[in-house]
């Protein structure tokens, strides 16, 4: 039992993880809080479904055009909306949580709802730890979200691009006077944001159907992960994640799975009364969040 | 090109409530005209509407209610993206008081709304030192955890919600009740917000180190603000549910959220005039395209990314400028 418990829950934290990683990006380094999020990781479940069945495209290049759809589709956002009410960070939610919701209600409409959204799991299959059941496709998200952090690591930390990202999240003036683009990093650490939520959805999705209420869920669940963490702090993600997932493991297997939905909003309400900056969030703390 | 737009304000003194107002009929009408259209267009002309339109008009005014709420919630600088957690605390309130106590209407509707306030206050205490962005996640985040806690723990009806609450009288009994409250925060909160103490919160939105700096406690300012905003919402709530003589989780669905804020930024913020505008463009419209089911909520999501992106000052205050400013093309060449 124990066992079981410590393997979901670190299954449960990278998927946290995943969920939290784009959405921590894109407000990390341009300062865009994009609500359209949970939208943009419906819209990409739904286009792989929509390549695989209507289309008939084998599986990994629909899940890379997907990918690249959605990246485009941040960077649409981006240039279409945001950019237009820059700076205004109460219109940006406004804007972008309007936008989020045509998005999934669209897909209502259209009658995307029912138990044939389902998407096929890469490797089918499962092994045993000591005695528990796990199938490879959780054991592929745990794998995926690590391997995602050090790209994401290596990419901020060794690459023209990823170094203009950090050089305008930590100050967009003196970025600007190196002839850093701000416009063009925040348009494509939105891209990167969107397509690493599409990403998260290709991985995870095949566990279960993709509803659109999933999309307010992912929302709230990166949401919860980077309030907890500290948002614009990757340490942070990782930490929130791996707490909030085991703690909701925990409380499902020892206590009841309803009240597994509780944790994240407690573990919110606990951290905006002890720290409210988040656990690890130590820059522009006094200025932004208080 | 030698033809320009020229505005003129009109007497600055003739608009500012003041004696001066006195000195003609014209300008005292002027005056008036604003404050009367709402008073008469609804007191008058709305209960002359069949019974569908009466229906509609007492949503329509449900949910200018939340929007005014949110407005005033947004003069202070908090974007509450969860309106319907309003909704939902006055309506359970309401529900649970007519349902276990037996209380009628009369008593319910104040207790909810009262005590509904306290309530949401306190459940947002520890939230409100937050500003902007935060503030708004978390308000997005706690009515969706009530609905699954209600579900979880099967308190208070749980998925089936209580059900044949007691109605009011007659429908126009409610059309009355509900367009006094709505014509009373209206003129309460412009009358707030045109006084020092609505100062004191309009900069806490626009500045509030400064506002600190005066040695003000914003923090009190600003829960202040979060008890009258949540306690119009949970009257809004409390209202409802004798309405539809239930109270359930959908009383925290995302309508209620949405709604409000599409009306608020449509109509133009800060005014409180302006959401009652929107809503009233808005609720009308979604009626009048039933037929589309699910495809409402697409097009409040529009009309907000249009408007906050397009015309961010809202319907009302183009009005309100045709009508302080006289217009005319001038000569330059």
């Amino acid at each position: 039992m124990l066992l079981g418990t410590l393997i979901y829950g670190f299954v449960n934290s990278a998927i946290l993880a995943l969920l939290a990683m784009g959405f921590n990006l894109t407000f990390g380094i341009s300062g865009v809080a994009n609500f359209a999020y949970g939208a943009v990781y419906i819209f990409s479940g739904f286009s792989v479904w929509i390549f695989l069945n209507t289309f008939g495209i084998p599986y990994l290049l629909a899940v890379l055009i997907a990918i690249v759809l959605s990246g485009l589709l941040g960077l649409a956002i981006y240039y279409g909306v945001i950019l237009r009410i820059k700076g205004m960070p109460l219109s940006e939610v406004m804007a972008t949580f309007g936008l989020g919701l045509a998005i999934m209600e669209l897909f209502r409409y259209f009658d995307f709802v029912g138990f044939r959204y389902t998407l096929p799991v890469f490797f089918d299959g499962s092994f045993n730890i000591g005695d528990v059941y796990i199938d490879y496709q959780r054991m592929m998200i745990g794998l995926i979200a690590v391997a995602l952090t050090i790209c994401l690591y290596l990419f901020t930390n060794h690459t023209r691009t990823g170094l203009a990202f950090r050089a305008i999240a930590q100050d967009e003036r003196t970025a600007l006077t190196f002839g850093i683009d701000a416009d063009l990093v925040g348009a494509l650490s939105m891209a990167l944001g969107c397509a690493l939520a599409a990403i998260a959805a290709v991985v995870i999705l095949p566990l279960g159907t993709i509803a659109v209420e999933g999309g307010y869920e992912v929302l709230i669940n990166a949401l919860a992960v980077c309030i907890v963490g500290g948002l614009g702090s990757t340490v942070g993600i990782l930490v929130a994640s791996v707490l909030i997932g085991f703690s909701q493991t925990f409380t499902a297997n020892y206590l009841e799975p309803h009240w597994m939905m509780l944790v994240s909003l407690i573990a919110i309400a606990i951290v905006l009364v002890v720290k409210p900056s988040g656990l690890f969030s130590h820059q522009k703390e006094l200025e932004e969040r208080i | 090109m030698d033809r320009r737009k020229e505005r003129i304000d009109r007497g600055v003194k003739a608009r500012s409530v003041d004696i001066f107002a006195l000195t003609s009929y014209r300008e005292m009408i002027y005056l008036l005209i604003p404050g009367a259209v709402p008073v008469v267009g609804l007191l008058c002309f709305t209960p002359l509407l069949s019974d569908y339109w009466r229906e509609v008009i007492i949503s329509t005014a449900i949910y200018a209610l939340l929007a005014m709420s949110w407005d005033m919630l947004m003069s202070a600088g908090l974007l509450s993206l969860g309106q319907s957690l309003f909704f939902g605390i006055g309506s359970y309130l309401a529900g649970s008081l007519n349902y276990y106590a037996g209380l009628p209407p009369i008593l319910t509707l104040p207790i909810a709304t009262l005590l509904g306030g306290v309530i949401c206050t306190v459940f947002l205490l520890p939230v409100l030192r937050l500003r902007g962005v935060y503030f708004a996640m978390v308000t997005l985040v706690l009515p969706l955890m009530l609905s699954r806690l209600v579900e979880a723990t099967r308190i208070l009806g749980g998925t089936e919600g209580l059900t044949g609450l007691t109605s009011f009288p007659n429908q126009l009994t409610a059309l009355f009740i509900i367009e006094l409250a709505l014509l009373g925060v209206l003129f309460g909160f412009r009358r707030i917000m045109g006084s020092d103490y609505g100062l004191v919160i309009k900069g806490i939105s626009d500045n509030d180190r400064s506002v600190m700096s005066a040695g003000l406690n914003i923090y009190w300012y600003k829960t202040q603000v979060l008890f009258l905003g949540s306690s119009v919402g949970c009257f809004a709530g409390a209202f409802g549910t004798h309405m539809d003589m239930f109270a359930g989780m959908p009383g925290f669905a995302l309508d209620y959220s949405i709604m409000p804020v599409a009306a608020a930024v449509v109509g133009g913020t800060g005014t409180f005039a302006g959401p009652l505008i929107g809503a009233f463009i808005l609720v009308p419209l979604s009626e009048m395209l039933r037929a589309l089911g699910a495809l409402r909520i697409v097009f409040y999501g529009l009309f907000l990314v249009i408007f906050v992106v397009g015309l961010p000052e809202g319907i009302f205050a183009y009005i309100q400028r045709k009508y302080q400013q006289i217009e005319r093309w001038v000569d330059v060449s």
